[in-house]
C-alpha cells in the first residue's frame, strides 16, 4: 500500500468519543451491558482514570476534529456532573472541537438523577437520552425498572426544559405484550417526543435473569409473527408521525439523527474510554479495534497506574472490516454509499459479493442495489442478520 | 487330556430374560470356578453393553469342573449363546460344538418366539435337549402349565423337566446332574489327524487374535504347526487353554474338548469361523461340515456428526470389526451428510449395538441413515445389480425388475392383541402361513418383506401388544416386488441420505410423511424452501417452508461491534454442519431428525 493509498483510506480527520460509566443503582434482568452496582465509588479516582485514558488515546490520534461525545453506561447520569465537565473540557483541549459538537448523556428517569440534569447541561452536555423503556407501570416493574411512569414523564418534561435536544428509549415485544397494546403505548409516547425516539425490541441475552426465565419457560414472549407485526407497525406509525426510521431501531425528524451513533453506523473512527469501551481508529491506513478491560476495579487500577487499561488493540483484517462495514451500514435506511465502500474496502461492492446472491436478495425484495450504493429494503432490514449473512457468505 | 466319557459339551438356550446368564453364573459358582468374592453377577456377559442391556451378544465358553453324585469328576464345557434373533447364526455355531443343550423357559412367561426358534436350531443340530423351568420362586410361576406348553408347542418330552430358580439357587445342582446323566459324551479319536472346528474368534488387546475351538479328532498342542483348511495358511500355536472362567493355559486339547488357542494370527478376518483347523504336517483329508457364514441383511450408513471425526470413525469401525467380523463397512460419501460408511448388520439389534458401542466406547456422535435391505435388480441389459444403498439406484429406464428379501416371521402374542398384530402384518404386506393357539397365546407365522420389518416394525409390534408379543424370523429368499425409489428434494435438489426404496402403494404416504416432518424441522430462511417427494421425475408430495419474517438485532450495541460480529461468526461456524440447497442452508440436524422416523 502506497503512502497515497493510505491517505485515501483515511476516513478523514473526524473522530467521536465514547465514555463508559459502568455503575447502576440496580441491575435490570434483561441487561447485558457492562453494568455494576457498588456501595461506594471513589469519584475522584474515577474522574482521574477517565481523564488519563482519554489523554492516552488522544495522543495516538492527535489533531482530529471531535464531532461528538457520548456518555453511556451503565447509568452515566449517576456520575457527578463535575466528572462530565472535566472530561468534556479535557476533550475540547485535546482535539479540535467541531462547532456543532454533539454531547449526549444517557440518563435514567429516577428523581435522584433529575436533580443533576442542570449540572450536566452546565458541564456541556447538549443532548439527553432517557431510558424510559415503557409507559406502563406494570411493564416497568416486570422489566425490573425502579422508576414509575410518572417519574418518566417528569424526566421527559425536565429534559425538554433543560436541553435543546433529547430522545428516549422504549423496549417493546415485552413478555405478554400484544401488537395492539404496543401501538397504543407508542401512540402515547409520540406526544412526548421532540425529534428523536429509539425503540428496541426486547432481546434475550445469554446469561441474564430473563434468559434463565425463558429457558425455564417462565417468560411468554410474543412469537415471531407478533414480533414481526410489531416491528412493521412501529415503522409505519412513526413514519406517519414524521419520525421515519433512519436506523433499524432509531427514528428521527430529518436532521435530528444522533450524530454520535451515525459515526458507528457509518463505520467511522471513534475512541472508547472507560471499562469495556470499544474503539475503532484509523492509524497508518489501517483500522484498529480497541477494547478496555471490563472489570471496573481492574480498569481503574490500570488506568491510574499505566494511563490506560487496554485489553485488545489489533489491526482488523480485510474480511472483518468488510463484515463490520456492511453489518453497520445496512442498519441505516440510507444504506451504504458505493464510493465510500470502495474507498474503505479497496474494491467495488459488485466485486465483493456474488452476483447470484445479490440477484436473489434483490428479487426477494430484501436489497436495493443501485449504481451509487446499496441498502436493505424495509423487508430486508427486518431480516438483516440473514441478509448480512447471505452477503458475507456469498 | 480328559477322558471322553468325562466330558460334556452343552449350551443354554432361552428366550431373552428367561434367566440364561443367571443360571450360568450359578453353575460357575457351584463348581467353584470363582470364589464368592470374584463372583460378580453375570460373569459371562462381559461387554459393558451386554451388561447394561442384559443380553448376551458374543458367545462365551467356560469349563466347569463338576463332581457328580457318582463320585466322578466331569469337565462340563458351557457355551453361552446370544438370545436375540439377530444372532441366531452365532447360536447355531455354538450348538455345532455341543452334544446337548439346556432349554431354559421362564415358568411365569412360558414359551416365547426365541424359545421356539432356538429349540428348533438345537433339534436340527441333533442335540439332546433338557428342558429347565426357571424362576419357580416367582409367585406367578406356573410350572405345571408351562411344562404342558413345552410338550404341546415344541413337541418335547418335558416329564423330567428340571424345576429351578437361578435366583435362589434351588435346583441348580439337579441341572448340573442332568447334564452328566442325560447328555451324551462327545466322540472322537485321539490318534486320528487333527480336526478342530473354529467356533469363534475375537481380538484381545493382550493376546491378539484368540480362536475358540472344538477338537473333534486328534490333539492341539503348544508349539504345533497348524493349518486353516479353507485358506491353507499355516500358523504356529503359541498358547492353548480354557476359561474357568479365568483364562488358564493347559498343555493340550484332546478330542471332545473345547478351548482356545493363539497363534500369531493377524486379524480376526483370517480366522474364518466354521473353518477346520488341522495339523500342517499331518493334515486331515476332509474338513468338518462347518456352517455357512453369516450375511448382513440390514444396511445403514453411518456418518460422524462432526465431519472432523471421519478418521476417528474409520478407526473405531476397524477396531470393532476386529472383534465382530459379522458386520461390514465401506467408505461412502453423501452430499447431505458428508463422508461416512455404508455398513451391513445381521439385524436391527446388531445395528443398534454397533452404533451404541461407537458412541459409548469411542465417544463418537453418529448419524445413521434409515436402515434398508439388499435389493437384487435385473437390468434391461441382462445384468444383475446388488443394491446396498438406495442412493446407488439405477435410472428407472434401465430396470427390468427388482427382487426384495422376504422373511418368515413367527410372532407369539396373547389372544387379546392378536387382532392388531394381524392388522400390522397385513399393512406390511404380510402373507399368513399359519395361525395356531396354545393356551391363551397365539402363534402367527407370516411371510413378510424384510424392508417392511426394518422400518419400525418391531417397535410397532411391541407398542400394539404392550410389550407382550415376541418375534423371531429367518430369511426366506427373494421375490419380485413392485418397488420404487422415492427421493426427497429440497429446492429441487435430491437429498441423497433421505432416498428410500419402498413399495409403490406406500410411496406416496411415506413421501408425504417425510416432507411433513421436514417442514417442521427445516428452520425458516430468507427464502422459501420447497420440499418435495418424487418418484423419478414425478412429484408425489410437496410442502413449503415459508420465508422467515424477522431476524434482526434490534438492540443498540454502542460501539461494541466486535461482539455482534462474533455472534454472526458463531452462527457461521454452526453452519459448517449445514448443507447448501440452492440459496438455502439446511442444518444436518434436520435430516437427522427426519431420519428418526420410527421414533414418534
Ligand atoms: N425371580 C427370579 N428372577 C430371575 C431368576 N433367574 C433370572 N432372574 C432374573 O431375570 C432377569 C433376566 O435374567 P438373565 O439371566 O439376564 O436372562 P437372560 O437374558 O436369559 O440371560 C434378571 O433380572 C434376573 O435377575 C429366577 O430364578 N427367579
Ligand atoms: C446502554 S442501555 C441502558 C441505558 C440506561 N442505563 C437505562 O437503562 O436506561 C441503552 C438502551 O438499550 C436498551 N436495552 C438494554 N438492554 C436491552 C435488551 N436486552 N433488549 C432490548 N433493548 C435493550 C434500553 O432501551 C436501554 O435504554
Ligand atoms: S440501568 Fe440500564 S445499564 Fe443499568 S442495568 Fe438497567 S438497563 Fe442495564
Ligand atoms: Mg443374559
Amino acid at each position: 500500500m502506497t503512502e497515497n493509498d493510505r491517505r485515501m483510506n483515511d476516513p478523514g480527520g473526524d473522530i467521536a468519543l465514547y465514555v463508559h460509566w459502568p455503575f447502576c443503582l440496580s441491575l435490570c434482568p434483561y441487561c447485558d451491558f457492562n453494568s455494576h452496582v457498588r456501595e461506594t465509588i471513589d469519584q475522584g479516582a474515577w474522574r482521574d482514570g477517565l481523564l488519563r485514558e482519554l489523554e492516552h488515546y488522544a495522543a495516538r490520534v492527535p489533531g482530529r476534529r471531535l464531532t461528538s461525545i457520548f456518555f453511556g453506561g451503565g447509568t452515566p447520569s449517576l456520575m457527578p456532573p463535575e466528572t462530565a465537565r472535566a472530561v468534556i473540557a479535557r476533550a475540547r483541549e485535546l482535539f479540535v472541537p467541531d462547532p456543532e459538537i454533539e454531547i449526549t448523556l444517557e440518563a435514567n428517569p429516577t428523581s435522584v438523577e433529575q436533580s443533576a440534569l442542570v449540572g450536566f447541561a452546565e458541564a456541556g452536555v447538549n443532548r439527553l437520552s432517557l431510558g424510559v423503556q415503557a409507559l406502563d407501570d406494570a411493564a416497568l416493574s416486570a422489566l425490573g425498572r425502579t422508576h414509575a411512569v410518572s417519574e418518566a414523564r417528569a424526566a421527559i418534561a425536565a429534559a425538554a426544559d433543560i436541553f435543546e435536544r433529547f430522545s428516549f428509549d422504549l423496549i417493546y415485544a415485552r413478555p405478554g405484550q400484544t401488537p395492539d397494546a404496543w401501538m397504543r403505548e407508542l401512540d402515547g409516547a409520540l406526544a412526548l417526543t421532540r425529534g428523536h425516539l429509539s425503540v428496541y425490541q426486547l432481546t434475550i441475552e445469554a446469561g441474564t435473569p430473563f434468559f434463565l426465565a425463558q429457558a425455564r419457560g417462565d417468560l411468554q414472549l410474543p412469537d415471531e409473527a407478533d414480533g414481526a407485526t410489531m416491528f412493521e407497525q412501529t415503522q409505519d406509525a412513526l413514519a406517519a408521525a414524521g419520525l421515519p426510521a433512519y436506523e433499524i431501531s432509531n427514528h428521527a425528524v430529518p436532521g435530528q439523527e444522533s450524530r454520535h451513533n451515525l459515526t458507528y453506523w457509518h463505520y467511522r473512527d471513534y475512541l472508547g474510554v472507560g471499562p469495556g469501551a470499544h474503539g475503532r481508529i484509523t492509524l497508518d491506513g489501517e483500522i484498529r479495534a480497541t477494547r478496555q478491560h471490563r472489570a471496573p476495579e481492574v480498569w481503574l487500577k490500570r488506568a491510574l497506574e499505566h494511563g490506560h487499561a487496554t485489553q485488545d488493540d489489533a489491526v482488523l483484517p480485510y474480511e472483518t472490516l468488510t463484515a463490520e462495514l456492511i453489518m453497520m451500514g445496512l442498519r441505516l435506511t440510507e444504506g451504504i454509499d458505493a464510493g465510500e465502500f470502495t474507498r474503505r474496502i479497496g474494491k467495488r461492492p459488485g466485486d465483493v459479493f456474488a452476483p447470484s446472491t445479490i440477484e436473489a436478495l434483490v428479487d426477494a425484495g430484501y436489497l436495493d442495489w443501485r449504481d451509487d450504493g446499496f441498502a436493505a429494503t424495509p423487508a430486508g432490514r427486518q431480516r438483516l442478520n440473514a441478509v448480512v449473512d447471505a452477503l458475507l457468505n456469498s | 487330556m480328559t477322558d471322553l466319557s468325562h466330558i460334556r459339551n452343552f449350551s443354554i438356550i432361552a428366550h431373552i430374560d428367561h434367566g440364561k446368564s443367571t443360571l450360568a453364573d450359578r453353575m460357575i459358582q457351584l463348581c467353584g470356578g470363582l470364589t464368592d468374592r470374584e463372583m460378580h453377577e453375570q460373569v459371562l456377559d462381559n461387554m459393558e453393553l451386554e451388561r447394561e442391556r442384559g443380553i448376551t451378544i458374543k458367545a462365551q465358553t467356560v469349563r466347569l469342573v463338576y463332581t457328580a453324585k457318582d463320585g466322578e469328576t466331569y469337565h462340563l464345557n458351557l457355551m453361552d449363546t446370544p438370545g436375540h434373533v439377530d444372532f441366531s447364526y452365532e447360536v447355531s455355531r455354538s450348538l455345532a460344538a455341543c452334544e446337548g443343550a439346556l432349554l431354559v423357559v421362564d415358568a411365569s412367561q412360558g414359551v416365547e418366539a426365541q424359545t421356539l426358534a432356538n429349540a428348533y436350531l438345537a433339534i436340527d443340530a441333533d442335540l439332546e435337549l433338557v428342558p429347565v423351568l426357571n424362576k419357580i420362586d416367582l409367585p406367578a410361576a406356573e410350572p405345571e402349565r408351562i411344562r404342558q406348553q413345552i410338550e404341546d408347542v415344541i413337541g418335547l418330552d418335558a416329564a423330567d423337566a428340571v424345576m429351578m430358580s437361578a435366583k435362589t439357587g434351588l435346583g441348580v445342582d439337579e441341572v448340573l446332574e442332568s447334564i452328566v446323566t442325560r447328555m451324551p459324551p462327545p466322540e472322537g479319536e485321539a490318534d486320528s489327524e487333527l480336526q478342530a472346528l473354529l467356533v469363534d474368534s475375537w481380538y484381545d488387546p493382550y493376546l491378539g487374535v484368540v480362536a475358540l475351538v472344538r477338537v473333534k479328532h486328534g490333539q492341539l498342542k503348544k508349539g504345533q504347526k497348524i493349518r486353516m483348511m479353507s485358506t491353507g495358511i499355516a500358523y504356529s500355536v503359541d498358547r492353548v487353554g480354557v476359561f474357568t472362567p479365568a483364562r488358564t493355559e493347559i498343555p493340550e486339547l484332546g478330542p471332545g474338548e473345547i478351548g482356545f488357542i493363539t497363534a500369531q494370527i493377524k486379524t480376526v478376518a483370517d480366522c474364518n469361523v466354521g473353518d477346520t483347523i488341522t495339523d500342517d504336517r499331518k493334515p486331515a483329508a476332509e474338513p468338518l461340515p462347518g456352517f455357512k457364514p453369516s450375511v448382513p441383511v440390514v444396511f445403514s450408513s453411518l456418518f460422524p456428526a462432526d465431519t472432523a471425526e471421519y478418521e476417528d470413525l474409520r478407526e473405531a469401525l476397524g477396531r470393532l470389526h476386529l472383534n465382530d467380523a459379522s458386520f461390514e463397512f465401506e467408505a461412502e460419501s453423501s452430499a447431505a451428510l458428508g463422508m461416512g460408511f455404508r455398513c451391513g448388520f445381521l439385524g436391527l439389534l446388531h445395528m443398534e449395538i454397533i452404533q451404541q458401542r461407537l458412541e459409548r466406547e469411542f465417544d463418537l456422535e453418529i448419524i445413521a441413515t434409515a436402515p434398508s435391505v439388499v435389493y437384487h435388480i435385473a437390468l434391461t441389459d441382462g445384468e444383475e445389480l446388488v443394491l446396498h444403498n438406495p442412493s446407488d439406484y439405477p435410472d428407472v429406464t434401465r430396470i427390468e425388475s427388482i427382487d426384495e428379501p422376504w422373511i418368515k416371521a413367527s410372532i407369539m402374542v396373547p389372544d387379546e392383541y392378536l387382532g392388531s398384530v394381524l392388522q400390522l402384518c397385513t399393512e406390511r404386506r404380510g402373507e399368513q402361513v399359519e395361525l395356531t393357539y396354545v393356551g391363551g397365546r397365539a402363534m402367527a407365522v407370516y411371510k413378510l418383506p424384510l424392508n417392511e420389518v426394518v422400518f419400525d416394525f418391531y417397535d410397532r409390534l411391541k407398542s400394539i401388544s404392550r410389550g407382550y408379543a415376541s418375534f423371531d424370523y429367518e430369511l426366506d429368499g427373494y421375490r419380485e416386488g413392485n418397488l420404487v425409489k422415492v427421493d426427497i428434494l429440497v429446492n429441487s435438489e435430491i437429498v441423497d441420505a433421505l432416498s428410500m426404496v419402498v413399495h409403490r402403494e406406500q410411496a406416496e404416504g411415506r413421501g408425504r410423511h417425510l416432507c411433513e416432518r421436514l417442514k417442521d424441522l427445516v428452520p425458516r430462511q430468507l427464502f422459501k424452501v420447497a420440499l418435495q417427494a418424487a418418484i423419478g421425475g414425478k412429484v408425489i408430495a410437496r410442502e413449503t417452508v415459508g420465508a422467515m419474517r424477522k431476524d434482526v438485532t434490534s438492540k443498540c450495541y454502542g460501539g461494541d461491534i466486535t461482539r455482534k460480529r462474533k455472534l454472526l461468526e458463531k452462527q457461521k461456524k454452526g453452519k459448517k454442519k449445514m448443507r447448501q440447497y440452492g440459496n438455502v442452508e439446511i442444518p444436518q440436524s434436520a435430516f437427522i431428525q427426519a431420519l428418526r422416523m420410527g421414533d414418534e
